[in-house]
């Protein structure tokens, strides 16, 4: 893009009228600019606030809640948590490697902007069939590009899921989670408060990459002129900004940080003078460039990475700037807060934009009303293709990408940095990390459009159900959680419809388990750049929980020969959604499974009251690929065979062999208990009233699956370790 | 036990390597930056992994030329100890304090696991706790792990300079147990003052039972092994 060859405006006539409207004159080009970053979809969720606004985000535990960088929980003893979302759909479809990566150090910058340490990575990812040679080489360039990028900063990648999925074919989806920890009275918010305080541009150059982003993701895709628009990841800086960045937070040098991100320099700094209740008088022109001959609007859009605005009193400049020099971390010292709630920007001194921060910010509502759609029969069809050869269906279900083992991609991540990291990768249905507290912190994210596109309600309320459940499995309590909504086009009715259902779901989940949501992205215009098909509804769920002591912390491996094993929880005959009906039939309907959140808290309960007593030896949910493949996943990571009988399932009317062995509904987790407490935990389960059966035995070298007396799968620990283990590296080629 | 642990731009296991020092007794860790880390005075020198300069032209490259590193040749001269741990090991190859160089991993892609090792060689001041042909566990994070010395090598093993080799749980040495195509499954180095240690697993990871499958802590057995080479 050459110099001031900006493409026109991408506010819509209405909203240019409203601009002119509240600056009561013509707007300049800066301004102009400044409001359509600030306007955009990306940054104001004009489209979505008003739904948002039903999620539950309250909480005793909850310190700042959505609206900052980061959402952040007390964890005790002084400390907080804190966790963010970011996706990098858009830059990721078009620069897989580059893409992935900068989205890694965007939503790192989002820890550090409340002042505390990142600590783990978590990421979500989607993409097409892995058959396909387009999909192939954008899975295997965004893991490339997340490991390279998180590796180097030193931030452990230590939980995630993929999924294939012919809808994502050509919009990939990109989803990064951070957490980060720090002490409580150290948390600082992105706040401009203080009149005569300095700003500070730290970081990266600013140049001519990912100018516009933010107006980027708020539209489709469409080829040609995208490749501008994604920006250079360079993680060498973004690991001096952090050293740099948590060397000032610790001397409580910063009044406020501030991550450049979506809408680069214009939307952060309203958002900073909005939420201080201040205004800002900056110039342009004094911001360190990549390329000198950049106009006040370039910079005001670039979304060059590495960035951060730093907010500090005068009398500590010298010892911030010391510390910057120490790192090698260019920066320049652009404006002060004022105290007018003015926006001033300048360019050599000249005032090119001067905009009431509240116009900036206040981006006018599109209230979209939600249609009713009467002709949602996908998940309404009650099918029931005739029954397979089980032990080759069994296989293709445990050998399909969707299930089989992703060491391929966790042993890319240096998930060990920092030594943190109790439960890791492949071991257990969540990550589990050490806090300095004293207390253990799981983490997983999790997603599932196959259900969200049959049932948009229920499949959100399944994946918030699977995220706190696979908590739950590693011995921890759900005590927040982020999302993020990944939608195609909002002016399609079918689109925004299941949109307002996945609120819905989320909210009557959330709202029963008593779990707040802490903070979250939206991102539309997910669609397929030639077909323009969107793609499935997704919306994904980072959950966090607690364990209070190393003794409650469970993995999924099985342990000791001579335990019993148990399954609390319904099976059902809904396969809408399943790995089975996709990879065995090619079926993409059916019922999703129902999910009854009160039930859930009796089995959280249940099973928490087993990790807190040292009954609880393993445990692991029955998702994706059903309790078949739960069985084989719990026998390969612990080297240890089972025999257990398909008759003993609690189960929600007549079942066949296929729906007990493949259904993914409903909450069941499958635990490893020692024979002495199987009467404790029989008691516990009455208790908590939940449906529970045993189910066999461990030991042995071989997964025997039995209905009464009648072998319906049997297979040794190598056949099953080969049918997981091999096939992502066999299609990737080694 | 006085140890420096030097941060260069880029390195990231400063603050475990001094964790997992605070848990050896008597000892006394510092975390200098580059610039202002003088050696003299130290017992022991650590260089610690990451990504010093980005890996930018080789692993370790930059690094090897700053000052500190071209002082470490007369500290060790003078009797001091040097660790150099993943990105500190491709530091000390580069700055020729040991032989050899770094190729990428066999596989091309960066690779995180844990791995078994098996000790050639207990009389150095890094392995005195452990006993010969005994069988230990520690992570492995990198992308250019591939040892390579060319005929070198052989002369390497047979001194039992290598001190560590990539092996099977029982001890024996195989292609498969080897994770990045090593030169002799060759993972730890030491020069011939016996005083300067390069090592591609992370000892410091493999400190606390909790993070361990087994429980093991043989990371933390190489720091108290130092402890106990200086003695008291």
């Amino acid at each position: 893009m050459r110099a001031g060859s900006l493409a026109p405006t991408s506010l819509t006539a209405h909203e240019v009228e409203e601009v002119r409207r509240r600056l009561g004159r013509e707007p300049t080009e800066v301004e102009l600019a400044i409001f359509e970053a600030t306007w955009s979809e990306h940054c104001s969720y004009k489209s979505s606030k008003h739904l948002l606004a039903l999620l539950p985000t309250s909480g005793r535990r909850v310190v700042v809640g959505p609206g900052y960088d980061a959402g952040v929980v007390d964890v005790g003893e002084g400390y907080v948590v804190s966790i963010h979302i970011e996706s990098h759909n858009h830059p990721s479809a078009i620069d897989p490697y580059g893409g992935a990566a900068t989205g890694v150090g965007g939503v790192v910058r989002d820890i550090l902007s409340v002042g505390t340490r990142p600590i783990a990575l978590l990421n979500s990812l989607r993409f097409g069939k892995l058959e396909n040679a387009h999909s192939k080489w954008l899975f295997s360039n965004v893991v490339r590009g997340i490991a390279d990028y998180g590796n180097c900063i030193g931030v452990p990648t230590v939980a995630g899921e993929v999924e294939f999925d012919e809808s994502f074919e050509r919009n990939c989806l990109v989803d990064v989670v951070c957490i980060g920890v720090g002490r409580r009275e150290e948390l600082i918010l992105a706040e401009a408060r203080e009149p005569g305080s300095i700003i500070l541009v730290v970081g990266n150059y600013t140049g001519r990459d990912g100018i516009r982003g933010a107006s980027f993701a708020s539209r489709p895709l469409d080829g040609e002129d995208d490749r501008s628009a994604v920006q250079i990841p360079d993680p060498f800086l973004e690991k001096l900004l952090i050293d740099a960045t948590l060397e000032a937070v610790e001397r409580r040098l910063l009044l406020a940080v501030k991550d450049l991100g979506g809408g680069g320099l214009a939307t952060a700094l309203a958002e900073i003078a909005c939420k201080g209740g201040a205004g800002i008088d900056a110039d342009l022109s004094k911001v360190h460039l990549r390329e000198s001959d950049m106009q006040p609007t370039e910079v005001l859009l670039s979304e060059s990475q590495e960035r951060m605005i730093f907010v500090v009193r005068t009398e500590v400049l010298k010892q911030v700037t010391d510390i910057l020099e120490k790192y090698e971390v260019p920066f320049s010292i652009i404006g002060v807060v004022t105290s007018d709630r003015i926006l001033r920007f300048r360019w050599y001194g000249k005032i090119v934009a001067e905009v009431p921060v509240w116009a900036a910010v206040e981006a006018p509502i599109q209230e979209r009303v939600v249609q009713t759609v009467h002709q949602f029969s996908r998940a309404n069809t009650t099918l029931r293709p005739s029954t397979p050869d089980l032990h080759e269906a069994f296989f293709k279900v445990l050998s399909s990408p969707n299930v089989a083992s992703k060491r391929y991609v966790f042993e890319q991540y240096d998930h060990e940095v920092g030594v943190r990291t109790v439960v890791k990768p492949g071991d257990g249905d969540s990550a589990v990390l050490k806090l300095p507290n004293g207390r253990f912190l799981s983490v997983k994210v999790d997603g599932d459009p196959q259900k969200c596109h049959l049932d948009p309600y229920m499949g959100a309320m399944n994946v918030a159900s699977e995220a706190c459940r696979n908590i739950v499995c590693t011995g921890a309590e759900p005590i927040a959680a982020v999302d993020h909504l990944q939608f195609g086009n909002p002016d399609d009715e079918d689109v925004f419809w299941s949109f307002y259902q996945t609120i819905r779901g989320l909210t009557d989940y959330f709202s029963t388990i008593g779990v707040p949501i802490v903070g979250g992205k939206v991102s539309f215009y997910n669609e397929d750049s030639t077909t323009r098909r969107a793609i499935k509804p997704t919306p994904v769920i980072a959950a966090i929980g607690l364990a209070p002591t190393h003794d409650s912390v469970t993995t999924m491996s099985l342990k000791t020969e001579g335990d019993a094993l148990l399954v609390i929880g319904e099976t059902s005959a809904e396969l809408g959604g399943s790995e089975y009906y996709r990879v065995v039939h090619g079926i993409e309907q059916g019922q999703v499974p129902f999910v009854d959140p009160r039930l859930d808290l009796r089995i959280f309960g249940a099973v928490l009251t087993l990790a807190r007593v040292g009954a609880l030896k393993a445990a692991h949910d029955c998702s994706r690929g059903g309790f078949g493949a739960t069985l084989a996943e719990m026998c390969v990571s612990g080297s240890l065979g089972t025999t257990i009988d398909l008759s003993s399932l609690p189960r929600v009317g007549e079942l066949r062999l296929d729906e007990l062995l493949f259904s993914e509904g409903r909450t069941r987790i499958v635990v490893e208990v020692p024979k002495k407490q199987i009467g404790f935990a029989a008691s516990v389960f009455e208790r908590y009233r939940v449906p529970y059966g045993l189910i066999g035995t461990v030991g042995g070298r071989t997964l025997r699956i039995l209905y009464d007396d009648r072998t319906i799968i049997e297979a040794g620990l190598d056949e099953l370790e080969n049918a997981f283990e091999k096939p992502i590296p066999n299609m990737m080629g080694g | 036990m006085r140890v420096l642990v030097v941060k260069f731009p880029g390195t990231n296991c400063d603050y475990d390597v001094i964790e997992a020092l605070r848990k050896v007794p008597a000892t006394y860790p510092e975390l200098m930056w580059y610039r202002d880390a003088e050696p003299r005075g130290y017992d022991v020198v650590v260089l610690p992994g990451g990504f010093s300069y980005a890996d930018r032209l080789r692993a370790g490259a930059i690094a090897a030329k700053s000052p500190l590193v071209e002082r470490l040749q007369d500290y060790v001269e003078g009797g001091g100890l040097v660790l150099g741990i993943c990105n500190g090991f491709q530091i000390l190859v580069e700055a020729g304090l040991l032989p050899g160089s770094f190729l990428v991993n066999d596989s091309l892609r960066f690779i995180c696991k844990w791995v078994n090792l098996r000790v050639e060689n207990a009389l150095t001041p890094f392995t005195c706790l452990f006993s010969e042909g005994q069988v230990i566990k520690m992570p492995i994070a990198h992308k250019e792990g591939h040892f390579y010395a060319g005929e070198l090598s052989t002369d390497l093993v047979r001194s039992k300079r290598a001190v560590l080799r990539y092996s099977t749980r029982n001890g024996s040495i195989t292609n498969i147990a080897n994770p990045n195509g090593s030169d002799y499954s060759i993972a730890a180095l030491i020069d011939t003052t016996g005083r300067v240690l390069g090592i591609m697993p992370h000892p410091e990871r493999a400190v606390d039972p909790l993070l361990s499958q087994d429980g093991s802590v043989d990371g933390l057995l190489l720091f108290l092994s130092i402890k106990a080479w200086l003695g008291g």
